[in-house]
């Protein structure tokens, strides 16, 4: 986890001190030899990229188009008509900030009942915690339409069908073992010597939490938060399953109903999809290492 | 503090292990309770009523006589391992290829692995919809492209033959799964010391004898990983397969995952469909033996 965590900080560096260290023999060749590899290294990279991000292109680039007849769709927008994602917008916008609720609501639940587990798990010694730990894994093994199936009826019992409160909770779910096995991982190499510090300045157990855990965890947290995010924004089971009103309608389920029932409006659709990935791309800019870093860590501790 | 900590005080540990139980409690709830409901449910008998009385009788193996003379569920199981194994084997071998290309760094790597990453973050119901656009017989890009390059005369139908769906709907999984494969595959592949593959070179060996003498098996314990959470994560994937096809046409793209949804949330039996989601469990579990066996030597690690 921590190797893979510095990974993307250190690879502006990295090739810099290997570079002469490989470089005993004769000095200019061996430099123009590297450099003939590297220009034939990214012209092939940007090949693949063409390849594997080109739906994601041609998304942006149908949204950008007017017209219904998609016959004559252009491969490059010529100008950019925004008529596609104003009509999205028309039709998704409440949807959309339904998605940024239940998304909030869900990292807000997810991140304050896994880092004291976190804590407690990397920290206390507690007798039983690697039971606790291996549970976290094995639920990544329940299948989501198995849990909605049984959730569903039990939200019925419970009235929380059609709730915002039901799906929050139902989507933080989702996130729950990927941050604690991420925070725990990173909870445990926190240094002994500053816990104790904090005890023996009269914290209790909570109080160092607080007061010197989280905020010492904060790359971690901001990692398992944004993962929480994605994971309930991009949820469609849950919202499919546990909601049979449009009170509470996630712009997931916004696409897929809008999907059946304006085949022909396509240009608009595609705006609705340009629209749903903004977290994603979003999350890429911003936060680029933490996600390289979040892909590895929570899946191989 | 963990040394005062462990002197085993009863009163102290329970005050510990407060701090996991809301975790533990949700893991209890949203992952143990719905396990444990599925199967009871499969011995239930769900009917419209039973949303007005509250009452499931329970009528002992009907649910699963009525499953197993089910002709879709054969085909669903097939269909399920198909689309699994499809998958992992086209989303490991492309996976793989691009962490080794990523691994010799050049420049402007770092940043085409992080856009590499789009297609995984992207929500899958958004990805399907893209590719159902793409993808369309008559006006998708993809066929126009094909005829245009000549490489096949008729337009494939690529969505809409029973006969080609289900490699659609892999194809597309494939695209999808790519990212993550190759951002574990390629954290592994800066774990293992350069020195080890330098002497293999000064052996004499070659780039692809390097390759499965030296690296592969040193990647062995990262391979399993991957694998065996990309069967866990693919073989209940039900978001894309809704978006693009609907389990259809024909049923050709009918998994466990989809049958389950049917049964239980549009023919509104959930008896039938917790018989299903106990099948897809069941599965699971069965290459979840495999995890836990890889991972203690992960652990170890």
């Amino acid at each position: 986890m921590s190797a893979s965590n510095t990974v993307p900080r250190a690879a502006p560096t990295a090739p810099a001190p290997r570079a002469p260290a490989a470089a005993p023999g004769p000095r200019r060749p061996r430099l123009t030899r590297r450099a003939r590899g590297d220009a034939a290294s990214v012209v092939f990279g940007v090949l693949v990229l063409a390849v594997l991000l080109f739906p994601l292109y041609w998304m942006v680039n149908t949204a950008l188009q007017p017209g219904a007849a998609m016959a004559d769709l252009r491969w490059f927008p010529r100008t950019l008509d925004l008529g596609n994602f104003r009509r999205a917008w028309e039709s998704q916008a409440g949807n959309l900030l339904t998605s940024v609720v239940v998304a909030l609501g869900a990292v807000a639940v997810c991140l304050a009942v896994a880092a004291p587990a976190a804590y407690a798990l990397a920290r206390f010694r507690l007798r039983g915690a690697d039971t606790v730990v291996f549970a976290t894994l094995i639920t990544q093994m329940v299948p989501g339409i198995v849990v909605a199936n049984a959730l569903y009826n039990a939200y019925v019992e419970l009235g929380l069908v059609n709730s915002y409160l039901g799906l929050i909770l139902a989507d933080a779910s989702l996130g729950i073992p990927f941050a604690i096995v991420l925070l725990r991982a990173f909870m445990v190499s926190i240094p002994e010597e500053v816990l104790e510090a904090a005890t023996l300045d009269g914290g209790g157990r909570l109080r160092v939490l607080v007061s010197v855990v989280l905020p010492m965890s904060r790359n971690a947290l901001i990692t398992s938060g944004l993962f929480a995010f994605l994971f309930a924004w991009s949820d469609f089971l849950f919202a499919l399953t546990l909601n049979t009103t449009d009170a509470v309608k996630p712009v997931t389920l916004g696409i897929y109903e809008y999907i059946g029932a304006h085949v022909g409006d396509w240009g608009a659709v595609m705006a609705v999809a340009a629209l749903s990935s903004v977290p994603a791309a979003v999350l890429l800019v911003v936060a680029q290492r933490y996600v390289a870093a979040g892909i590895s860590g929570g899946s191989i501790k | 503090m963990t040394t005062a900590a462990t002197a085993p005080r009863r009163p102290g540990d329970l005050a510990k292990w407060l701090f996991v139980a809301p975790a533990a409690l949700y893991m209890l709830l949203f992952f143990g309770y719905p396990l444990v409901r599925n199967v009871v449910m499969s011995f239930q008998d769900y009917t419209f009523a039973t949303y007005f009385t509250g009452e499931a009788p329970f009528n002992g193996l009907e649910n699963w006589r009525a499953v197993l003379a089910n002709e879709l569920f054969g085909a669903s199981l097939w269909h399920t391992l198909l689309f699994t194994v499809g998958s992992l084997a086209g989303q490991f071998g492309i996976g793989m290829a691009l962490a080794v290309f990523f691994h010799r760094r050049f420049p402007l790597s770092g940043l085409m692995r992080s856009l590499l990453l789009l297609p995984w973050l992207i929500p899958m119901v958004v990805a399907g919809t893209v590719w159902r656009r793409i993808l369309d017989q008559e006006t998708g890009v993809l066929n126009e492209a094909l005829q245009a390059l000549r490489v096949t005369s008729a337009a494939v139908p690529w969505l809409s033959s029973p006969d080609v769906a289900l490699l659609s709907v892999v194809l597309v999984n494939i695209w999808i799964g790519i990212p993550f494969n190759m951002v574990i595959l390629y954290g592994g592949l800066q774990e293992i010391p350069a020195e080890l593959r330098e002497a293999a070179v000064l052996d004499g060996a070659g780039p692809l004898r390097n390759f499965f003498s030296v690296t592969l098996p040193l990647l062995r314990p990262v391979v399993t990983v991957v694998l065996v959470l990309g069967f866990m994560s693919t073989v209940k994937i039900l978001d894309l397969i809704l978006a693009l096809t609907n389990g259809g046409p024909a049923h050709s793209t009918e998994t466990l995952g989809t049958l389950t949804y049917q049964l239980s949330f549009l023919q509104l039996d959930f008896g039938q469909g917790a018989v299903v989601g106990n099948v897809l469990i069941l599965v699971s579990m069965v290459f979840a033996v495999v995890y836990l066996r890889a991972n203690r030597g992960g652990v170890a690690r």
